[in-house]
């Protein structure tokens, strides 16, 4: 990517407007491109002055009365709380960050049988889950059908991924969507429970099958293991067993080898 | 100026008042705040918001569901825009900004980046110089937290729009909140 293109698509990344494809693109970018990774803190930096809620402006009292008395007389007030995203979210999400990195060294120490790499994978898992989450960042590809969201992974990755549909289990498939996780483009999968969200990450490995490791993050569940050369993660905020039960589902298809 | 709203032909207090207190009275802080960040002027922005919301009360029945505060903001906008009729929504500032656009894209200097005024008075007078095409755009998306979708349909413009003049609108902001706090040492800089 050349620093012209980066310079319009900084913003939309800036304002999780890209797909997974264009983010990992432009993360890259800036990885390799000091001015164009400066430019983008000063705009992060300009996004999060710019929330200061001093700078929003409120309808006057007497603007708000005049259409507030149209009401008949006898019905309760009008909420008229804005249905902006309040900024507790917004401190909320960012505690959220500061304590990941606050806390990752001993995350890392407390969770060593694997090395720091495992738990690197396990919080790029958790944060990439928390970002799908967000506003029109869920998929690139809407489907329930296994049939539709297998084939539009073709020629975006170099690696056919395994994709079912779980419905039966009470795991209807949603969509997929490409992501990056550890330097590797990888499949993701968007599974629901309820109205709980699973991101299910996979891509190709050379290491041998693992059965599964399960983690908790401050209410996330991460499950991981490897089968038939590829790695899995799954990732929510349903309950350990829930998910558990999801990974058992998904490896239970004649598809995949039963799990060691 | 905006028409009383009590001598409206029709009694507000009729049916489809109540959804009307419903899906648009909650928006009348974002309504206001757009009008009175397009019209850098408290009583503008009334005069705006007041007779966007009597011609949103009036055309209420042509709200099929959807977003309501898209719905109002778009009305909005159109009411300051009419209301202030020598400046065309779009396409005024275009030759201008392009100008700005070239330039703003100067490698920043460590320094510079460092001392990004961000307080609250620097924004202000920064958001305010930015011509409207620019800062309708900016407010939406940062104060508003509109999506690209939300302010294309707000604003009538493409996406493509949307994202390019977001950016130019961005890039005119910090090299101007730049240049206010390195005001002095500019001319060394350069």
């Amino acid at each position: 990517m050349m620093c012209n293109d980066a310079r319009l698509l900084l913003h939309a990344y800036l304002d999780d407007e890209l797909d997974a494809a264009q983010s990992v693109a432009i993360t890259r970018h800036m990885q390799g491109c000091v001015n164009c990774a400066m430019q983008y803190a000063d705009y992060a930096q300009l996004h999060k002055a710019l929330a200061q809620p001093s700078l929003y402006r409120r309808a006057p009292h007497a603007l708000r009365e005049q259409w507030q008395a149209l009401k008949p007389a006898t019905e309760a007030p009008a909420r008229v709380a804005r249905l902006r995203r309040p900024p507790v979210a917004l401190a909320m999400a960012a505690g959220f960050g500061v304590a990941l990195l606050l806390i990752a060294p001993m995350w890392i120490y407390t969770s060593s049988q694997r090395g720091g790499d495992t738990s690197q994978l396990i919080g790029d898992a958790v944060s990439s889950h928390i970002r799908s989450m967000q506003p029109e960042h869920l998929m690139d590809i809407v489907s329930t059908d296994q049939h539709t969201v297998k084939p539009w992974f073709d020629g975006k990755l170099d690696f056919s991924p395994r994709v079912k549909d779980l419905a039966g289990e009470g795991f209807p498939l949603v969509g997929g969507r490409l992501d990056a996780l550890d330097g590797h483009s990888v499949a993701a999968l968007i599974y629901k429970r309820r109205l709980h969200v699973i991101n299910l990450y996979q891509w190709p490995v050379s290491s041998s099958d693992s059965s599964l490791e399960t983690s908790q993050w401050r209410g996330y569940a991460v499950i991981r293991w490897t089968t038939g050369d590829m790695r899995y993660i799954a990732v929510s905020d349903v309950n350990e067993a829930d998910l558990r039960q999801f990974v058992l589902a998904f490896q239970d298809d004649a598809t995949t080898p039963p799990m060691r | 100026m905006p028409a009383d709203f009590h001598n409206l032909g029709h009694d507000p207090r009729a049916a489809g008042s109540t959804s009307f207190d419903v899906c648009v009275l909650p928006h009348l802080d974002a309504a206001y705040n757009l009008a009175r960040w397009l019209s850098r002027d408290d009583m503008d922005a009334q005069d705006v918001v007041q007779e966007a919301m009597l011609r949103a009360f009036r055309y209420f029945n042509s709200f099929h569901g959807g977003d309501a505060r898209v719905w109002l903001l778009a009305i909005v906008r159109n009411t300051y825009y009419s209301l202030r009729t020598k400046a065309p929504p779009d396409g005024m500032h275009e030759a201008f900004d392009d100008d700005v656009h070239t330039m703003s894209d100067e490698q920043p200097t460590p320094e510079a980046r460092a001392i990004l005024a961000l307080d609250v008075g620097s924004l202000q007078v920064a958001l305010e110089n930015l011509p409207h095409s620019l800062r309708e755009v900016i407010v939406l998306r940062e104060l508003e937290e509109c999506s690209y979708k939300q302010i294309a349909a707000i604003t009538g413009q493409k996406i493509g729009t949307v994202m390019s003049r977001l950016a130019r609108a961005r890039e005119r902001l910090r090299a101007e909140l730049t240049r206010h706090s390195t005001e002095a040492r500019r001319h060394d800089v350069q």
